[in-house]
C-alpha cells in the first residue's frame, strides 16, 4: 500500500441529531480505495446512521459527504452515471425484494444499469451465486424460503451484482452462528481481494473485526476515532477499553 | 487494428479483435472490461471470426480495468473455444487481475441460472390451478375460523372471563366509531342530498314532489344508511384490522403472544369484533340522521319544503319498523367485517407483500359479503312481509 492513496469516501464535519439528541458531532472520516474499514460503537452510538448518511438515506444536519468526490444523490437525467452504480449495500436482514426470486433480486442492478441480454445476466447471476457460496437451486427460491444466513449471502450477491467498487455491509455477521460468521468473514475477505473492493462494514463482531478489517473506526461520545485495531486498543477511552478488554474482546484479540 | 484504435484512444472503452497467424489465432482484448459495458462486449465476442486455426491465444494484457463480469466474459470465451475443439493457452492478463481470474475460473463452473417462466400458457394454467385450490382451502379455513370464533364467543359470553379486555375494547370503539364520525357523517349527508335531488326531479313530473321525503326516508333507513356505513367501515376498519394483525404476524408478535400464554382471540380478535359490534349500529343511526338532514336541506332549497313540513311527511312515511329493519342488519355486518378483517390478518405470511395482498382481499371480501348479506336480508324481509 502506497502513501498516496485515493480517498473514495470523504466525510467532513458531519452533524446528525434526532430532536435534541446529538448522534454525531462534527465527524471527519476518510475511507481509502481497497481497504476494509470496520465501524464499531455501542448500541445507539450511530453506526447505522453514519452508514445511512454516507449512502444518502439520511440527510445530515451539517457537514458534507462525498463518495468518489460526489454528493451521493442519484443523477436524475443520467442514472447510469450516479454513484449508486458504483456501490453495493448489504442491509442487516438482506432487504431482498420479497416478491422476487433470488435470481431476479440479483438481476435488478444489472437490468437497471446495464444493457445485458437475459442469457448473459443468467450466467453472471450463476457466477455471483457461486461466489457467495449459495447452491444453484437457491436462484429460484423466494426470500421467505431462505434461512437467515442464506438471505445474507443472497443480499451480498445482489450488492455485488453490478461489480461495485465500494460495498457497505451493515452487521453482516449478526444473527449467524459462529461457523457461518467465520465463513462469511472469509468470503468478504476473499471477494475484497479478488474484486479489489473497498469495504465499509458496520459490525459488533470482534472476530470479524480482527479477521477482516484493515482499520477500524470507533464511534464514541459522538466523535469518531480511526486507526488500525492495535492502535485503537491502546486508546484510554473507557468505552474502548471496556470493549476490547472485556472477556469477549480478549478472546477475539487473543490477548 | 485501425478501426479499434479510434475507440481505445477516445476513451477506454473495451475492444477485442482477432489476429490470425499461420496456425495460431490470437484474440486480443483491451480497454475497460466492466459490467456496465458487458452487453457491448458480449455482442463483439459473439461476432468474432474464429478461423480454422487449432491453437488460440487470448491476450488481455491491454485490458485497463477488469471486474467480475468482464472476467466472466473472458473465461466464457475460453470455455467456448475449448468446446469448439480448439487448444486454448492461458489468458494473458495484467498481474493484478490474477486473484479475480482465479476466483472465477476455479470456483465458477455452474450452469446459468434458469429463470422462472411467468408468461405463456403453462404458467397461466399453473396459476389458475393454484388459485382454484387456494380458494377452496381459503373457504375451508374460514369455516374453521368461524367455528372457533363461535366457541370462543360463547365462552366469553356464558362464562364471562375477568380478562375481557375493557381498555382494548374502549380503544377499539373509539378508533372504529368515534374517529369515523366525520367521514361517515359527510358521506351520508351527501347521499341524502343526492337522493333527494334525484327523487325530486323524477317525482316532480307527476306533481308528487312531496313523496321525495318518503323515498328518502324508506331508502335511507331501510337500505342505504346501513349499507353505506358498513362499506365505509369495511374499507376503514376491516383493512386496518388486517394490516395491524398482519404486521404483528410479520414481526413475530403473534408468536410472542402465544409463548407468553395469551390467547390471540382474547387479545386481538374479540376486542376488535366486539368494538365493531358496538360501534356500527351507532354509526348507522348517525348516518341515518345525517342523510335525513342532507335530504331536508335539499328539499328546502329545491322544493321549498320547510323543516316542519318535512318532519310531518317523514313521520307519515316511515314507522319505527322501517328504522329497525335497517339497524338490525348493522350487528351482522359488524361481525362479518370484523371476522374477515381479523381472519385475513392472521393469514398473513412472513413477508411484506403478503400484508398488502391480504389487506386488499380483506376489504374486497368484506364488501362482497356485506352486499350479499344485504340482498339476503331483503329477500328475507319480503318473505316475512316486513
Amino acid at each position: 500500500m502506497t502513501e498516496e492513496r485515493e480517498v473514495v469516501i470523504k466525510v467532513r464535519g458531519v452533524v446528525n441529531a434526532f430532536g435534541d439528541t446529538v448522534i454525531h458531532d462534527h465527524i471527519d472520516l476518510d475511507v481509502y480505495r481497497g481497504e476494509v474499514l470496520g465501524v464499531v460503537g455501542g448500541s445507539g452510538a450511530g453506526k447505522s446512521v453514519l452508514l445511512r448518511t454516507i449512502i444518502g438515506l439520511n440527510k445530515q444536519k451539517e457537514g458534507t459527504v462525498e463518495v468518489f468526490g460526489e454528493d451521493p444523490v442519484p443523477h436524475r437525467e443520467r442514472p447510469e452515471n450516479s454513484v449508486q452504480m458504483r456501490w453495493g449495500v448489504l442491509f442487516q436482514e438482506g432487504a431482498l425484494f420479497s416478491s422476487q426470486t433470488v435470481a431476479e433480486n440479483i438481476q435488478v442492478p444489472l437490468r437497471e444499469y446495464t444493457k445485458m441480454n437475459q442469457a448473459l445476466m443468467n450466467e453472471i447471476t450463476a457466477m455471483k451465486l457461486s461466489m457467495v457460496g449459495l447452491p444453484e437451486d437457491a436462484a429460484r427460491k423466494y426470500p421467505s424460503e431462505l434461512s437467515g444466513g442464506m438471505k445474507k449471502r443472497a443480499g451480498l450477491a445482489r450488492a455485488l451484482a453490478a461489480d461495485p467498487e465500494i460495498v457497505f455491509l451493515d452487521e453482516p455477521t449478526a444473527g449467524l452462528d459462529p461457523i457461518s460468521a467465520t465463513q462469511f468473514d472469509l468470503l468478504v475477505k476473499d471477494l475484497q481481494k479478488s474484486l479489489n473492493l473497498t469495504v465499509f462494514m458496520v459490525t459488533h463482531d470482534l472476530d470479524t473485526l480482527r479477521a477482516t478489517t484493515d482499520r477500524i473506526a470507533v464511534l464514541v461520545n459522538k466523535k469518531i476515532k480511526v486507526g488500525p485495531i492495535d492502535e485503537i486498543r491502546k486508546d484510554p477511552d473507557p468505552w474502548i477499553q471496556e470493549y476490547f478488554s472485556g472477556a469477549r474482546g480478549r478472546a477475539a484479540i487473543g490477548a | 487494428m485501425s478501426t479499434d484504435t479510434a475507440d481505445s484512444r477516445s476513451d477506454t472503452r473495451a475492444w477485442v479483435k482477432t489476429d490470425a497467424q499461420a496456425r495460431l489465432l490470437r484474440v486480443v482484448a483491451g480497454g475497460d472490461w466492466v459490467a456496465r459495458d458487458a452487453a457491448r462486449i458480449d455482442t463483439m465476442l459473439q461476432g468474432l471470426g474464429l478461423g480454422d486455426a487449432g491453437d488460440v491465444e487470448i491476450d488481455g494484457s491491454a485490458i485497463t480495468r477488469l471486474d467480475s463480469a468482464g472476467g466472466w466474459l473472458l473465461v466464457r470465451t475460453k470455455r467456448r473455444l475449448e468446446e469448439a475443439g480448439k487448444r486454448v493457452r492461458d489468458i494473458a492478463l495484467p498481474e493484478i487481475y490474477a486473484p479475480l481470474m482465479h476466483t472465477i475460473e476455479q470456483e465458477h463452473t455452474a450452469p446459468p441460472v434458469v429463470m422462472e417462466r411467468r408468461h405463456g400458457l403453462i404458467p397461466f394454467l399453473e396459476r389458475t390451478g393454484k388459485a382454484t385450490v387456494e380458494t377452496g382451502r381459503q373457504g375451508y379455513r374460514m369455516l374453521g375460523y368461524l367455528g372457533r370464533f363461535m366457541i370462543e364467543w360463547m365462552e366469553a359470553m356464558l362464562l364471562p372471563r375477568s380478562n375481557l379486555r375493557f381498555a382494548a375494547l374502549i380503544h377499539q370503539v373509539e378508533e372504529i366509531g368515534v374517529n369515523a364520525l366525520p367521514i361517515v357523517g359527510l358521506l351520508s349527508f351527501l347521499i341524502g342530498i343526492v337522493l333527494a335531488y334525484q327523487g325530486a326531479d323524477q317525482l316532480r313530473r307527476f306533481g308528487a314532489e312531496i313523496f321525495t321525503i318518503n323515498l328518502l326516508g324508506v331508502g335511507v333507513l331501510r337500505e342505504l344508511g346501513g349499507l353505506v356505513t358498513a362499506i365505509i367501515i369495511a374499507g376503514r376498519s376491516g383493512s386496518a384490522f388486517t394490516a395491524q394483525i398482519g404486521t404483528m404476524k410479520v414481526n413475530d408478535e403473534i408468536d410472542a403472544l402465544q409463548t407468553i400464554g395469551l390467547n390471540t382471540f382474547d387479545v386481538l380478535v374479540l376486542p376488535r369484533v366486539l368494538g365493531l359490534l358496538i360501534a356500527l349500529p351507532f354509526l348507522t343511526l348517525y348516518a341515518d340522521i345525517m342523510a335525513m338532514i342532507g335530504g331536508a336541506v335539499m328539499c328546502y332549497f329545491d322544493l321549498g319544503i320547510t323543516a316542519p313540513v318535512f318532519m310531518r311527511q317523514l313521520h307519515q312515511a316511515v314507522s319505527v319498523n322501517t328504522f329497525l329493519v335497517g339497524i338490525i342488519k348493522a350487528p351482522v355486518f359488524a361481525i362479518v367485517i370484523g371476522l374477515v378483517g381479523c381472519f385475513e390478518g392472521l393469514q398473513v405470511e412472513r413477508n411484506a407483500a403478503s400484508v398488502g395482498q391480504l389487506t386488499t382481499r380483506s376489504v374486497v371480501e368484506a364488501v362482497f359479503l356485506v352486499i350479499v348479506l344485504d340482498a339476503g336480508f331483503s329477500i328475507l324481509f319480503s318473505i316475512l312481509k316486513i
